[in-house]
């Protein structure tokens, strides 16, 4: 068969978008999983509320893009921590399947609320100025707003991961992720610790929701849609390490796109062929510890 | 299930001047299970005091509940001068008590210098990094090592090291020459003798006394989670028999 490059690249694009996504979502489980031992099912609706937020912070107060960048992420990373201190931190030492429920539970009833006075179609968020039109590379046309998504999802990607294998506050977290109540009895305020961990990772969420509000537009169950595919990224790379998630993440994007353009009925599920695959070979996922 | 719990013996006599650490009639449960059963005795300050005990007696028990990490405690533990029976343990830590756990507790996912600078300063006049290398030069070299990758020896220092740097000047050492060769065992003695001389306050869990007879001040003999006998270092040699009984060695 003859290859089409503009739209092999094209969907390559797709992929690396979807990549980002899938990143910076399963970034923030594995983040989470490690310090509160919870699987965020609520991550998904968390990710549409930093979408949503972003389309409230512009129609009803005229903040655009940029500040939604920044101001989003904490104002859903507040909204995740207030969720800890009340409902997840009682959970600690509990089964996982606890946290599964809890946060399922609330990941329904924000999305039923959202749903109630938005209904299921999408709200239009424009792309911003600055980041509007496309550059031709030659080889392709780039929408620029595709092109900044990865870039910026990547840098953040890379942040957190500096943040977390690098620095002091890094090693703290990773202390802590270990043995909690050691690092605790050398003074540090674990329970602190682990409600600004559940607010990073539900920050990162809602950033990728802001990202995402231009391309996907807004509509409550953008998330429910994504979550599940993200879950089966994180049991692809498994919950053990930061930039195994990051690396999992943007393969996968990727080879969605590649699917897409080779085979196209099976690109919806590429993904979880593969997730059965590495369960039957590796349980604890490629990056996992056996647990 | 209370039960009046007092010293079987009269309490040990001890260098004068005011308890530094003062534990009353403290219980303590692992959910259920009712370990300690009312616990006395003081720790005054620049003393080096050791538990003596058999396996199970409750020595690990008795650590954990003065730092806040046990399930359940009761009873009245007097650290300078405040009430902390019932503070967390990351309070705890902060008025100057430091630990240094049994299975010595080196993070697998911190190289050694994060191991060694995680433990916050809760006190100014800790001992500066170049203070902890003359003590322990092994650890200098081995800075980029995951912690785990050390040896067992290297790991103990490790673990003692990073207590030193908080400035906490009440130490509580679980067994630190548990499995670790003779010379590190000095190595190890010669560091809380220095220690001692330099005015920190020990409380030291041992099994091994002929290690501990080279620095304690004072002993206490932990059995069923009681206090059941306590005696000064110059008094070693007359408890002898007594110890080997309670030992069982
Ligand atoms: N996490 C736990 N859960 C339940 N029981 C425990 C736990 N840890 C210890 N125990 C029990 O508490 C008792 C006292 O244990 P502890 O560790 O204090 O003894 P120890 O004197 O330090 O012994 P060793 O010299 O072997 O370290 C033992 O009977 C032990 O089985
Ligand atoms: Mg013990």
């Amino acid at each position: 068969m003859s290859i089409n490059i503009q739209a092999l690249l094209a969907q390559l694009l797709v992929g690396l978008i979807n990549g980002s996504f899938y990143a910076l979502l399963s970034l923030g489980l594995a983040v989470i999983f490690g310090m509160l031992n919870i699987i965020n099912f609520a991550h998904g609706a968390l990710y549409m509320m930093g979408a949503f937020c972003a389309y409230f912070l512009l129609n009803l107060f005229g903040i655009g893009y940029w500040w939604a960048l920044i101001l989003a992420p904490l104002i859903v990373g507040a909204f995740g921590m207030l969720m800890e201190r009340t409902l997840l931190q009682w959970l600690s030492g509990l089964d996982h399947l606890y946290g599964l429920l809890l946060t399922f539970g609330v990941a329904l009833i924000i999305q039923g609320l959202f749903q109630n006075y938005f209904g299921s179609s999408g709200l239009p968020y424009a792309i911003p100025d600055e980041l509007k039109g496309g550059m031709n590379l030659g080889f392709m046309f780039l929408p620029i707003y595709r092109g900044w998504v990865v870039a910026f999802s990547l840098v953040i990607c890379l942040l957190t991961w500096y943040l977390i294998e690098r620095t002091r506050l890094g090693a703290n977290l990773r202390a802590a992720t270990e043995n909690p109540t050691l690092v605790r009895a050398f003074g540090i305020n674990v329970p602190r610790m682990i409600t600004l961990t559940y607010g990073l990772g539900v920050g990162l969420a809602a950033l990728a929701g802001v990202l995402s509000a231009p391309i996907n537009q807004v509509r409550p169950l953008m998330g429910a849609d994504l979550i599940i595919v993200v879950f089966a990224v994180v049991v692809i790379g498994g919950m053990g390490s930061i930039m195994g998630s990051i690396i999992t993440g943007f393969t996968l994007g990727v080879i969605e796109g590649l699917t897409k353009y080779f085979y196209p009925e099976a690109s919806n599920t590429v993904v979880f062929v593969l997730m059965v695959l590495v369960l039957l070979v590796k349980p604890s996922g490629l990056t996992g510890r056996a647990s | 299930m209370a039960e009046t719990t007092t010293l079987d013996r009269p309490a040990p006599p001890a260098s004068s001047g005011p308890a530094l650490l003062s534990v009353r009639d403290l219980q303590a449960w692992y959910g259920e299970s009712h370990i300690l059963h009312g616990m006395n005795f003081e720790v005054r300050t620049g003393e080096v005091v050791t538990l003596l005990g058999r396996n199970g007696a409750g020595k690990t028990t008795t650590l954990k509940s003065v730092m806040g990490i046990i399930g359940k405690r009761t009873g009245a533990i007097n650290f300078d001068g405040h009430d902390i029976s019932r503070a967390a343990s990351d309070k705890i830590a902060k008025r100057g008590i430091a630990f240094c756990p049994e299975e010595r507790g080196i993070f697998a996912s911190l190289d050694v210098r994060e191991n060694l600078m995680l433990p916050p300063q809760v006190r100014p006049g800790g001992l500066s990094l170049e203070q902890i290398f003359e003590l322990f030069p092994n650890l200098r070299e081995r800075l980029k090592s995951q912690g785990t990758k050390l040896s067992g020896g290297e790991q103990q220092m490790l673990a003692i090291a990073r207590i030193l740097r908080t400035g906490a000047r009440f130490l509580m050492l679980d067994e630190p020459t548990e499995g670790l060769a003779p010379v590190i065992i000095q190595q190890i003695g010669h560091t809380i003798a220095r220690l001692k001389k330099e005015g920190f306050t020990i409380l030291l869990v041992e099994q091994n006394f002929r290690f501990a007879a080279t620095v304690a001040d004072r002993y206490y003999v932990v059995e069923h989670g009681k206090i059941i006998d306590g005696f000064a270092n110059a008094e070693l040699e007359a408890n002898m028999d007594k110890l080997h009984t309670y030992l069982g060695v």
